[in-house]
């Protein structure tokens, strides 16, 4: 079978879920292309042009898409992605250090995988754990408060199948593409399981709770009464 | 003493299954959606309107406000978009929010489409938070499987289908025309405003777009009323909101408290700066908003205050750097995400930002001479106002501010012949050790 049609009779019945969604089908675009990266890895001809068929699209219009966002890979990537935020706060907190390091221990640059296909490396732009920097992600999965050492401890158990779990997420770390067919719009049943939040997401609830503040004492203190005060 | 944290919207993230709809019923949630289904949607919005709560996506537009623009009486659908593609760099607030507390968030995209007149609302989450995704994916099934959403929600008659739509890394899709361009299936660009959102949004309808945690406080303000959470706050900036420490800070983190409290407040409750250092630099709304430093303390961090100190409170992103930072490398760093980030479909962003990288480049390095930094001010000016959308116009507060306050810092790269600071001085581990 042509990798075209064994991407059709594999995946038709989850592009018409996904399509099904959508008021109009060309919403679908962006979860039909994270469903190619779930069966394929990365963005192949073959995946762009199966999503131009789904759609009634000119290939060009898939690629163009494509070509925009950082999250679609043209080549294949490792079975895990390793991601370290690079941006400002986490790279002067550390990130910069850590992705040399990871660079020099794995031997590969950014954008590459290693040999065994286990780890791709990337530098990532911020996000949104900053409170928690230096952040690796792994598969878009958060591992927070990053240190050189446990980085390339991480980066070592993913490569020989070590139990890695992250600090915030399922304990179950997906591989890249089960993670891909969760943005795709497919749950795999991780979603009550993992730690909810972490210290830095907690720290003012903590101090507020210690000292029984709450809006009601807010306002009880500070309001002016022009907006009827306090309860 | 007085209070200075108010957890709404946090109060329950410390319970293990705050995620869950069994624990947001527990905590009291989904007690505003009857009380609202049984208001006028004119009611609900005139509520948000009297709470005066302001968009918390950085923009700080009043959100009833917003949602009266949408027509009423019109033959077309209306759609409710979320934008959660929460990517500004210090931005940390509605990530947490959605994976702890999603219902909050459902239970007032509800509200609001009801407002609205939608019976269609999208959460447009950025792609790179796999556990928040599912968080929200299994929220919205939760919430519709025990009728708070989907079909005759809670026998109103009501109807509405939340759809969880996943991006794939790009910052300007946060960006709320790009947004709804992201949505239709195409590339993340801005489109030239008019026609508005609330006359023309996604599928040419008319479409009200909302910040996450703008549409998470709707519950509470509807299940307190409007008063109570006008009672927070300052005179014009009313309400709570989460601030977001992080950086060179002894305990960073996520800090709900009415809008105007300072940062003196802030950092006292946080630890202060990590030992043996002291604040330089900081910002107030994430990277697009000008620096401050030391002196601006005690700075009440609401809209107008920030404002009339040069800078903008933007998502409350307070991210905080000590000495041992060097802030040209980090204007550079911010300056060169929004170069990778610019979208390409205006030259003053896509070219500015090529250019100031490179200027900021030779200058971190050493390069240079003391002309360039006007130079530099010049061309960012030169970007400032002309760009199609406000990508662009993020690319000069950093570096106009940190040449306003740190222009000798500048100029001693020139002279040191290289940056005169320690990167390993920075890092929140110590090198020998951590390695």
């Amino acid at each position: 079978m042509e990798p075209i049609d064994e991407l059709r009779s594999r995946l038709s019945a989850d592009a018409a879920e996904i399509i099904g969604r959508y008021p109009k089908s060309r919403s679908a675009l962006m979860p039909l292309l994270h469903l190619v990266q779930a069966e394929q890895g990365y963005i192949s001809e073959d995946g762009i042009t199966f999503c131009a068929e789904q759609l009634g699209l000119a290939a060009a219009e898939v690629t163009a898409v494509v070509s925009f966002y950082t999250m679609y890979k043209r080549e294949p990537v490792g079975e895990y992605h390793v991601g370290v935020c690079t941006n400002s706060l986490c790279g002067v907190m550390g990130g910069d250090a850590i992705f040399s390091d990871l660079r020099e221990h794995l031997g590969i640059g950014n954008d590459e995988t290693t040999a065994d296909g286990k780890v791709s490396l990337e530098h990532l732009e911020c996000n949104a754990a900053c409170d928690y920097a230096p952040v690796v992600m792994v598969n878009w999965e958060f591992f927070d408060n990053m240190t050189p050492r446990s980085a390339r401890d991480l980066v070592d158990g993913l490569r020989t199948g070590a139990d890695v779990a992250p600090t915030r997420g399922a304990p179950r770390l997906c591989t890249w593409k089960q993670a891909s067919r969760i943005l795709a719009g497919f749950p795999d049943g991780q979603a009550a399981d993992g730690h909810t939040a972490g210290d830095a997401s907690l720290a003012g609830l903590r101090i507020a709770k210690e000292q029984g503040w709450t809006p009601d004492s807010a306002s009880s203190s500070t309001g002016d009464g022009s907006n009827g005060g306090p309860r | 003493m007085t209070t200075i944290l108010t957890p709404a919207l946090t109060a329950y993230w410390d319970q293990p299954d705050s995620f869950t709809l069994a624990g947001y019923q527990r905590d009291g949630g989904y007690r505003a959606l009857p009380k609202a289904l049984a208001m006028s949607p004119d009611e609900v919005i005139s509520t948000v309107k009297e709470s005066v709560l302001r968009g918390r996506g950085g923009a700080g537009f009043p959100t009833g406000v917003k949602w009266g623009f949408l027509p009423k009486g019109d033959s077309k659908p209306h759609y409710l978009v979320v934008n959660a593609d929460e990517s500004e760099p210090g931005a940390c607030k509605d990530i947490p929010t959605m994976m702890n507390n999603p219902h909050a968030l459902i239970e007032g995209i509800v509200i609001a489409s009801y407002a609205i007149g939608a019976n269609t609302a999208f959460i447009y989450v950025r792609g790179e938070v796999l556990h928040v995704i599912r968080r929200l994916q299994y929220a919205v099934a939760q919430a519709t499987e025990a009728g708070f959403a989907g079909s005759d929600i809670l026998g109103s008659g009501f109807e509405l289908d939340i759809i969880v739509h996943t991006g794939a890394g790009a910052y300007i899709c946060g960006e709320e025309t790009a947004l709804l361009d992201s949505l239709e299936g195409f590339r993340g660009q801005p489109r030239l405003k008019p026609p508005f959102p609330a006359a023309s949004g996604v599928y040419a309808s008319p479409t009200n777009v909302n910040n996450v945690e703008s549409i998470a406080s709707v519950p509470w303000i509807i299940s307190r009323g409007a008063s109570d959470f006008a009672a927070l706050g300052t005179e014009k900036s009313k309400g709570f909101g989460i601030f977001s420490l992080s950086g060179h800070v002894t305990t960073p983190g996520q800090y709900e408290a009415p809008l105007g409290t300072t940062l003196r407040e802030l950092l006292g409750l946080a630890g202060g700066m990590r030992a043996g250092h002291r604040l330089k630099f900081w910002t107030p709304g994430g990277s697009s908003t000008p620096l401050f430093t030391d002196q601006h303390l005690d700075v009440p961090l609401d809209y107008e205050s920030v404002a009339a100190n040069g800078s903008m409170l933007g998502t409350r992103s307070v991210q905080l750097f000590d000495e041992t930072t060097c802030v040209v490398r980090v204007v550079l760093r911010w300056i060169e995400f929004y170069q990778h980030e610019s979208c390409g479909k205006c030259t003053p962003c896509r070219e500015g930002s090529y250019w100031v990288v490179q200027m900021l480049h030779e200058l971190e390095h050493g390069g240079g001479s003391e002309a360039d930094l006007d130079k530099l001010l010049d061309i960012c000016s030169n970007i400032t106002g002309r760009a199609f959308c406000a990508l662009g116009d993020s690319i000069e507060p950093s570096v106009k501010s940190s040449i306003q306050y740190f222009r000798d810092e500048y100029l001693e790269h020139q002279r040191n012949g290289g940056c005169p600071f320690d990167p390993a001085a920075s890092t929140l581990f110590s090198l020998e050790t951590a390695r």
